[in-house]
């Protein structure tokens, strides 16, 4: 009888749970976002938990990379490219139930590109000259010279439009206008936001939604096992990916990301400013040993500073091929010998097993290395801005970033003069086959002068539970788009 | 006796003034920029500028270290520059976590040392005794973040019995906060537990062996009545100074065991300012740990001296 | 006399890793700086006796080497604490009630009172993570310990008899120290010395689990933990190895420590009796 009774109510909560719909979801993130203003704050993970959620911008990056309409239902611009008109949506209000119109974006935009910002990605807003609102639904910004990514600019997390009435407390209050309002944050354990109800888009299918942080791979791993966490888009540890995937409670979402992962070589220094030198580092590297090493087979190799699903990628891997003995000749042709060079590396795994195995991969060609693991504050104050280093791991995981070659202070220091003017041609080119030629070009420059080691696309890989759908399977940029997410049966 | 006071006071005073100076001086050469670290790889170096300005960097070391100290003693520790909220805040909010972690821990840890001291001191010599010692001494050789991992590996994912870490918030109830607490504090007690036994166990050898005990027993009490009504209580002072050292240690010390259960407590918040370069948070909460325990070490000596009038001609 | 079982236990344990640990200067079964990534986390097998870890490098010859570095780390350590605690302690109990005496006993109340990890982590977030780093970080701690054990030694030492004979006869206070205390105290500083160098094995293995300590190459049981954790569910063997190295290690030092105590206290072995 009681084993009876039992089963019915075991039949009864199913049935209960096929019903109600579960509408809460809590999601892994690695790290903590050290506040949730996206305008004033490097860290993707603020992104991670704001974008397209809290903050939106006047564009928005879809999916799948593509530029789609945000706050800005549609745009035009002039014939000689200087003149954005973008016409807002009516009706959108910010969370504290004040208007969202043209003086928000006048507001956010010369806040942004003010003198005493402290805007991260400030070169997003370097060419706007004025912006203007001719109506409250109207707005038109000037720029000092064409600019054919201005509207991809504008889908970044930086560019995200605020009040002035509400921005002061958005480290650690944020208002913006999306799908989902702020409302807790217990620091050091998880950020809460919820459904806004009076979000002028489609609502989303979420009630709640949960971000914990959780930085140790193993605890991550543990926190999916025990349904603490219903998903982890960027899980940190890919050597545990195969036990999710041997078991149906889990999908494991394996998409691409802007992240091309490069063996950083000070071309200032010698012995690496000599191209042959940086030729014989590249013929020394096996990718593939570092992918299945590092990242336990996920990753994409590149032989360039470019994302292999985008349409304009070549193939140029083969210049740079796994050849120890072309290393070894191209070091005796330098007059290159006894060389201990220091590989400095910034915490994430890549760069720390990598270095180990591309050190090992060094020691076989004959080039000893000296490893020094740095914190991220430590490698970008001696690496990136004093750029005392020889060699460096680090994904650069910014979308279309193949113009920091053209920045000779840049802490590679590739200095090449007929790269630069033709990424300076590449920004104000609007014709998408001669854009796409430039591309093709300025790929094939950096890999012919072996500017750095290019080693292989960053894989996002992620853990869901198997119910839930809609999470984004690529990461165009560095977001937790929930608006389309829901849990099926 | 005021003497003695007053001399220690003014050592106490002078502690605290080098052990600030130390910090200070400490966190502000460890390279690494603040700003530069909150704005990332593409900043642009006059928004770097502009924050450093916002944050107060660009102001002199002394009129930094100035500002610092006469801000702890009107106790305004500043904002962090992470998270943009007071930093006394953040330590109340990490300190829910952590004082009732080390109580827990020390609780724990008690609750098996003394009556395991208890009986190995009073089987001295037996096989009991030497399964104890023995038991004890494997105790203190385990790291602790490797036992930690174990007990995830065995109670959390494998038996399911706790969650594999995290915090849900003393909001969440009770129970379910304690449940949580509950493997780090048996990762962090296990070599405090056994360290505390084996004092407990020589302790009470010592007082056994001493005069009063043997009139008692020879006064008609049995071993067990001596033990527990004499020896117990004199060797409780031993235990109870290694039980108030423990304390100390368990609330900084538990950052590795924070971070293999994801604990949002003081060990992880000192440890994250400093990947973070959250300078003022790192400032604020050592001089606070260091000035806890001075204090309290400076209350124990007065404490002793007031019992013991020879303490009070040096030590 | 009879020696006490557990100081031989715990010779037999330390020696056991000594000499793993000099041995792998000559001989390790595979080299541990070369990568093979197809023979990444083999199980044991004739080749491999312990098996390999994720970058196909041979466990047993990582857990020699590893020895290696921890005793390494742990032994500079134990010597620089002695090295700079010892003659303080000495100074401290011959200027008993002094100045001198004050300002060195506040000064190793003042180290006390640090959170030691966070004191690590602070020094290798000025000079960078590196195994002299570990060692100076554990070397601060070390010295007070060897500080107040010398000065509670000597001091019982300096009322004695003899010690006031001498200087009756004229021998200056440094001379008594050198000649007659530290001779006598030398056991209790091995004992001590003993108990630090475990401590040491523990606290190389807690920093360079976190990250701090040698940096690789160079194998070391905290680090091949730390590598090892997310695999534990994989292969439990990664993590539970080193583990079981440093457990046996601490236990054997800390098991020769006691037993050399019980042999050189005289009230010891009365009460053991």
């Amino acid at each position: 009888m009681t084993k009876l009774f039992t089963s019915a109510a075991a039949i009864a909560l199913i049935a209960g749970s096929a019903f109600a719909q579960q509408d809460t979801i809590t999601i892994g993130m690695q790290l903590e976002p050290p506040n949730l203003d996206p305008t004033g704050g490097a860290a993707a993970a603020i992104d991670e938990v704001v974008y397209s959620n809290i903050f939106e911008g006047l564009t928005r990056f879809g999916p799948d990379g593509s530029i789609q309409p945000g706050l800005a239902s549609d745009w035009s611009v002039n014939d000689d490219g200087t003149v954005y008109t973008f016409t807002l949506r009516d009706g959108v209000t910010f969370h504290d139930g004040s208007a969202m119109d043209a003086e928000d974006v006048i507001f956010s935009l010369d806040r942004a590109r003010a003198e005493d910002s402290t805007n991260a990605q400030k070169a997003l807003f370097a060419g706007i000259e004025s912006v203007e609102a001719p109506d409250p639904l109207t707005v038109e910004v000037t720029l000092s010279e064409p600019n054919g990514n201005f509207p991809f600019n504008m889908a970044w997390g930086d560019a995200v439009i605020v009040a002035p009435e509400s921005i002061e407390e958005a480290a650690t209050a944020p208002v913006g206008t999306g799908p989902f309002t702020f409302t807790e944050w217990v620091q050091g354990d998880h950020v809460t936001i919820s459904r806004n109800d009076a979000y002028w888009g489609e609502a989303p299918a979420l009630a709640t939604a949960t971000f914990k942080f959780i930085s140790d791979g193993n605890a991550a791993f543990a926190a999916m096992m025990a349904g603490d966490v219903d998903a982890f888009p960027v899980f940190p540890a890919p050597e545990l990916i195969s036990q999710f995937e041997a078991d149906p409670r889990f999908t494991v979402i394996e998409g691409s990301t802007e992240g091309e992962t490069i063996l950083g070589m000070n071309n200032a220094l010698a012995p690496l400013d000599n191209v042959k030198v940086r030729r014989a580092i590249s013929h020394a590297i096996n990718r593939q040993d570092i992918i299945d090493g590092a990242m336990f087979g996920y990753g994409t190799p590149i032989g360039t500073h470019f994302a292999p699903h985008n349409p304009d990628y070549v193939d140029l891997t083969d210049m740079s091929a796994h050849d120890p003995e072309a290393a070894k000749a191209l070091l005796a042709e330098a007059g290159v010998e006894n060389l201990t060079l220091r590989l400095m590396l910034p915490p994430p795994t890549y760069a720390r097993r990598g270095g180990e195995i591309i050190a090992a991969q060094l020691r076989d060609v004959g080039i000893e290395t000296e490893i020094s693991n740095l914190e991220w504050a430590q490698w970008l104050e001696q690496v990136f801005k004093g750029k005392d280093f020889d060699l460096t791991i680090v994904s650069h995981t910014e979308p279309a970033d193949i113009n920091i070659y053209a920045r000779p202070e840049y802490y590679f220091q590739y200095d090449n003069a007929d790269f630069q003017a033709l990424i300076e041609d590449l920004a104000v080119e609007s014709d998408p086959a001669k854009r796409s030629e430039m591309n093709k070009t300025a790929q094939r420059t950096i890999a012919e002068d072996y500017v750095n080691g290019y080693l292989f696309q960053l894989a996002k890989v992620g853990v869901a539970n198997a119910k839930i759908e809609g999470l984004w399977e690529n990461a165009p940029t560095q977001a937790n788009d929930l608006t389309e997410v829901r849990w099926v049966d | 006796m005021l003497r003695f006071v007053l001399t220690r006071f003014v050592s106490l005073t002078l502690s605290l003034i080098v052990a600030s100076l130390v910090i200070f001086a400490v966190i502000e050469i460890i390279p690494g920029d603040p700003a530069s670290y909150m704005l990332g790889l593409n900043a642009s170096p006059d928004a770097v500028a502009a924050l450093r300005d916002q944050l107060g960097l660009n102001e002199s070391l002394a009129l930094r270290y100035v500002d610092w100290v006469g801000g702890m003693v009107t106790g305004d520790f500043g904002l962090s520059y992470t998270y943009k909220v007071p930093v006394s805040d953040l330590v109340m909010q990490r300190l829910w976590v952590s004082l009732p972690l080390a109580i827990y821990a020390l609780v724990l840890s008690t609750l098996i040392a003394i009556p395991v001291g208890l009986i190995a001191a009073a089987k001295r010599g037996s096989a009991t005794d030497y399964s104890i010692m023995g038991a004890t001494q494997l105790g203190i050789a385990v790291p602790n973040f490797w036992f930690a991992m174990l007990l995830v590996l065995v109670f959390a994912v494998t038996l399911r019995w706790f969650s594999a870490g995290g915090f849900p918030g003393w909001d969440a109830g009770f129970w379910l906060a304690l449940k949580s607490l509950t493997l780090p504090a048996i990762a962090l007690a296990l070599p405090q537990a056994s360290i505390l036994a084996r004092v407990m166990r020589s302790a009470l050898i010592e007082t056994l062996g001493e005069d009063y005990i043997r009139t008692a027993r020879a006064k008609g009490l049995s071993r067990r009545q001596a033990t527990v009504r004499h020896a117990l209580r004199n060797a409780m002072i031993p235990v109870l100074t290694i039980i108030g050292l423990q304390f100390s240690f368990l609330l900084a010390g538990a950052i590795i065991i924070e971070n293999v259960f994801f604990l949002p407590g003081l060990g992880r918040l000192i440890f994250q300012g400093i990947t973070q370069r959250d300078l003022i948070v790192v400032e604020s909460l050592v001089m606070l740990l260091v000035f806890a325990v001075i204090l309290v070490t400076f209350l124990v000596d007065i404490a002793y001296a007031a019992v013991d009038p020879r303490l009070r001609r040096g030590r | 006399m009879k020696l006490p079982l557990q100081l031989i236990l715990g010779a037999l344990l330390s020696v056991f890793f000594i000499v793993a640990a000099v041995l792998s200067f000559l001989w390790v079964p595979h080299d541990v700086t070369t990568l093979a990534i197809t023979q990444k986390l083999q199980a044991p097998s004739g080749t491999y006796w312990l098996g390999t870890d994720h970058l196909g490098r041979d466990t047993l010859s990582l857990l020699m080497v590893g020895a290696r570095t921890s005793i390494a780390v742990a032994v500079v350590a134990v010597g620089v604490g002695m090295a700079v605690g010892v003659p303080l302690g000495l100074m401290a109990a011959a200027n008993r009630g002094s100045l001198i005496d004050e300002v060195i006993m506040r000064g190793n109340d003042l180290i006390f009172a640090f959170p030691s990890l966070v004191i690590a982590i602070l020094i290798t977030a000025v000079f960078g993570p590196s195994a002299v780093n570990a060692i100076l970080a554990i070397s601060i701690f070390n010295i007070p310990v060897f500080a107040r054990v010398t000065r509670g030694g000597a001091l019982s030492i300096w009322t004695l008899d003899y010690i006031l004979a001498a200087r009756v006869a004229g021998k200056g206070r440094l001379r008594i120290s050198v000649e007659h205390i530290l001779p006598n105290i030398l056991n209790l500083l091995i004992v001590q010395g003993t108990i630090q160098f475990s401590l040491g094995i523990l606290a190389e293995a807690a920093l360079s689990y976190v990250g701090l300590g040698a940096q690789p190459p160079t194998p070391s049981w905290g680090r091949m933990l730390a590598e090892a954790q997310t695999m534990i569910y994989t292969d439990p063997r990664l993590a539970i190895l080193p583990g079981l190295a440093i457990v046996a290690m601490v236990l054997g030092l800390n098991l020769m420590g006691d037993g050399l105590r019980d042999l050189t206290d005289p009230r010891v072995r009365r009460t053991r009796a």
